[in-house]
């Protein structure tokens, strides 16, 4: 092996790599926050009772979940022009990651409610308490302790994926990788140092989840 | 008699209900009046409709024909007759259903606070003199999940006595515990009904219901069956399937 | 636009075969080592085990997309001479061991822990015990899960396409750009990967549901 390493090349770019390490954390925080939006709204449809409302969140649930991420962003990215929406490259991704999540979304959030026992809504409304006060008081917390750690995980695999991106040159870490190689040819340095990046992000992302679970979800339940 | 004391000390009446569950026919001409201060059980196997009967004096369901008056409201249907009735009834349930995300303090707090308005201070000085009251307060901050099923139910009981009601419904409440825990809920009910509230139980416990008990009912397929004061039914019942049901029941204890 | 026929159709194709490969040896060769990783991952050793966690974390803490970087230029910096899809194979061999080891790993734990004990009292060893006690178990509970990332590796392939692998996105990629209708070639790209994909899916929920019914 006489490859000699140089990782000086791409230290040089190292603003460039934060900037865009930037550009990655907004794509996963709009993209998870739309995500959430589609997951609520999707969860109503999907729990209604009338299937004309029902069968499209399904089908929708369905085609996301089983197709790979790059072809819906290629078809997001040719389709909204067609459809008269003129967006940047990064605007585009954000609506291809809220959709993809989106539809994980709707179902982890479709399991947390559904593991609310049916007593637990009873005796509140046996208490007195109204429709809201039941959903926010007795059903929220314990739904939201139930979704969490999936919820969480799909943040992390959204903000990984959020790499895909580059494919239609969005602004985030990858695309920014890819340009560094380019012109400095280092694919090797850059790939590594890159990797390295998003390795932190989600150990960190991880990290601050498991705190948050700690604090606010902390009461035992068996 | 005069008619107007006969208003005042009646607390729950049933007319003619009918309740459905699609083409099951639950609940068939249900008639019932209840006084203040008077203690009834409710028996029948299994689907016979007694639980739904309960369910729908608090309206946790909905009747498809009859009247229901509580404390002298007529259950209409409108929010503010629910909201009036709840207020007045209190219930058990068979599987306690405590809040497990909320301390047991926290668990008999939150009617107080959010259906009668107290501040957090006033809720929990009354959520902890009813934790008195079923000899419970030193687990007031444990979460349910830490206490056993006994302790769980009495809790429930405190958390349903927090609204001061009228009237206390138990849905089978010592069903689902383990034999060596009954008792401390009953003594806990007998307790209760010493103190002179008015108590609508569903429960196969027949030492309860001959100890407790003004009236005791049976209920078959969704009918009332037959209503006698304690010592009539388990001595003298009318009916074939009272019989049929006393004997399967004894039989057991 | 050009129209889209039967040689376009054909391109298509040509990829989906590289696609089904490329599934295919990166579940088996992912398969093989997800065994060794979950084994080590629940071994006595304390080493070992950090080493296997240590692994699962890299790969499940960085993107697939990278992983597939790394592996083809850092193969080819090791100075073997490799094809460009030897590398990819390699890049999701990896990937998979380490979502397989993981999976694996949970299911091993899930078994009863009584198994593990009769089997001790039986005085079997360590091999007999894992191979003909232990894993059959565990394998079965993780189906569900198994035949999940099955799915989430297909669609994981179509990444090999912006390394510049030609399977079934990239070629949709080259005959949308020949043809300039995104849309359609799209559309048809996306509805084989949904053939695919979709009945596995449902196939994994459909076992998932009977076992959590068998279990109660």
């Amino acid at each position: 092996m006489n490859y000699q390493f140089d990782f000086g090349a791409v230290f040089e770019r190292a603003p460039e790599l934060l900037w865009a390490t930037l550009g990655t954390f907004g794509l996963a925080f709009a993209g998870m926050a739309l995500a959430l939006v589609i997951g609520v709204v999707g969860v109503i449809g999907r729990t209604s009772p009338n299937k004309i409302v029902r069968a499209p969140v399904i089908a929708f649930v369905e085609i996301v979940r089983n197709t790979p991420f790059l072809v819906q962003i290629f078809y997001i990215y040719f389709a909204l022009p067609l459809m008269g929406i003129r967006l940047n490259p990064t605007a585009t991704a954000i609506i291809a990651l809220g959709i993809n999540g989106g539809a994980y979304a709707i179902e982890i959030i479709r399991g947390g409610v559904e593991s609310i026992g049916k007593g637990q809504v009873e005796a509140g409304y046996a208490l007195g308490l109204h429709k809201a006060d039941v959903f926010r008081l007795i059903v929220l917390k314990p739904a939201l302790r139930a979704i969490y750690p999936s919820l969480t995980s799909q943040f992390i695999m959204l903000t990984l994926t959020t790499s895909v991106c580059t494919s239609i040159a969005a602004y985030e870490l990858t695309s920014a990788a890819q340009r560094i190689e380019s012109d400095t040819f280092r694919s090797f340095e850059v790939y590594f140092l890159v990797t390295g990046i998003y390795l932190v992000i989600s150990t960190v992302m991880m990290g601050i989840f498991a705190l948050i679970s700690r604090r606010y979800f902390s009461y035992p339940t068996r | 008699m005069t008619a107007s004391d006969n208003t005042q000390s009646m607390l729950i009446s049933l007319e003619k209900v009918e309740k459905w569950y699609g083409a099951f026919h639950a609940l068939k001409d249900i008639n019932l009046t209840v006084r203040k201060g008077e203690k009834i059980v409710l028996c029948g196997p299994s689907g016979s409709g007694k639980s739904t009967l309960i369910r729908c004096i608090n309206v946790l369901e909905t009747i498809e024909g009859g009247r229901i008056t509580v404390g002298g409201r007529v259950l209409d249907g409108s929010s503010k007759a629910v909201d009036a009735i709840r207020r007045e009834v209190g219930m058990v349930f068979q599987s306690f259903n405590l809040f497990t995300h909320m301390t047991v303090l926290q668990n008999c707090a939150l009617a107080p606070m959010r259906v009668r308005g107290m501040s957090r201070a006033e809720a929990e000085t009354l959520a902890r003199k009813y934790l008195e009251r079923v000899r419970i307060l030193d687990q007031a901050d444990k979460y349910p999940a830490q206490l056993s099923g006994g302790q769980q139910q009495r809790v429930a009981i405190a958390r349903a006595l927090c609204l001061e009601p009228k009237i206390m419904l138990f849905d089978e409440p010592t069903s689902a515990l383990d034999p060596e825990m009954v008792k401390e809920v009953l003594d806990t009910m007998i307790s209760l009904a010493r103190d002179g509230m008015t108590m609508i139980c569903v429960t196969h416990e027949m030492g309860f219901a001959r100890q407790v008990a003004d009236r005791v009912i049976f209920m078959a397929s969704g009918e009332i069956i037959e209503e006698a004061e304690p010592d009539v039914f388990f001595t003298s019942p009318k009916h074939e399937r009272t019989k049929t049901f006393l004997g399967e029941i004894l039989a057991h204890h | 636009m050009g129209p889209i026929g039967a040689n376009e159709f054909l391109f298509i194709l040509q990829g989906l075969k590289w696609t089904a490969l490329l599934a295919i040896i990166g579940f088996i060769g992912g398969g093989v080592f997800g065994i060794l990783i979950a084994v080590t991952r629940v071994s006595k050793s304390a080493a070992a085990r950090a080493i296997a966690a240590a692994y699962i974390g890299l790969f499940q803490g960085t993107p697939l997309l990278m992983q597939l970087f790394v592996v083809y230029y850092g193969v080819a910096l090791v100075g073997i001479n490799v094809s460009a899809w030897l590398a990819v194979a390699i890049a999701f061999t990896l990937h998979a061991s380490a979502f397989l080891g993981e999976i694996w790993r949970g299911s091993i734990q899930a078994v009863p822990k009584g198994q593990t004990e009769a089997a001790n009292a039986l005085g079997l060893h360590y091999v007999s015990r894992m191979k003909d006690v232990i894993l059959p178990q565990a394998l079965k509970i993780s189906m569900p899960a198994t035949i999940g990332f099955l799915v989430q590796l297909i669609k994981g392939t179509s990444l090999a396409a912006i390394v510049g692998f030609i399977e079934l996105a990239r070629a949709g990629q080259i005959i949308s750009n020949q043809t300039y209708r995104p849309l359609l070639v799209f559309g048809i790209v996306g509805t084989i990967y949904f053939i695919i994909c979709w009945p596995l899916s449902h196939f994994g929920t459909a076992l998932e549901k009977r076992m959590a019914k068998a279990a109660r």
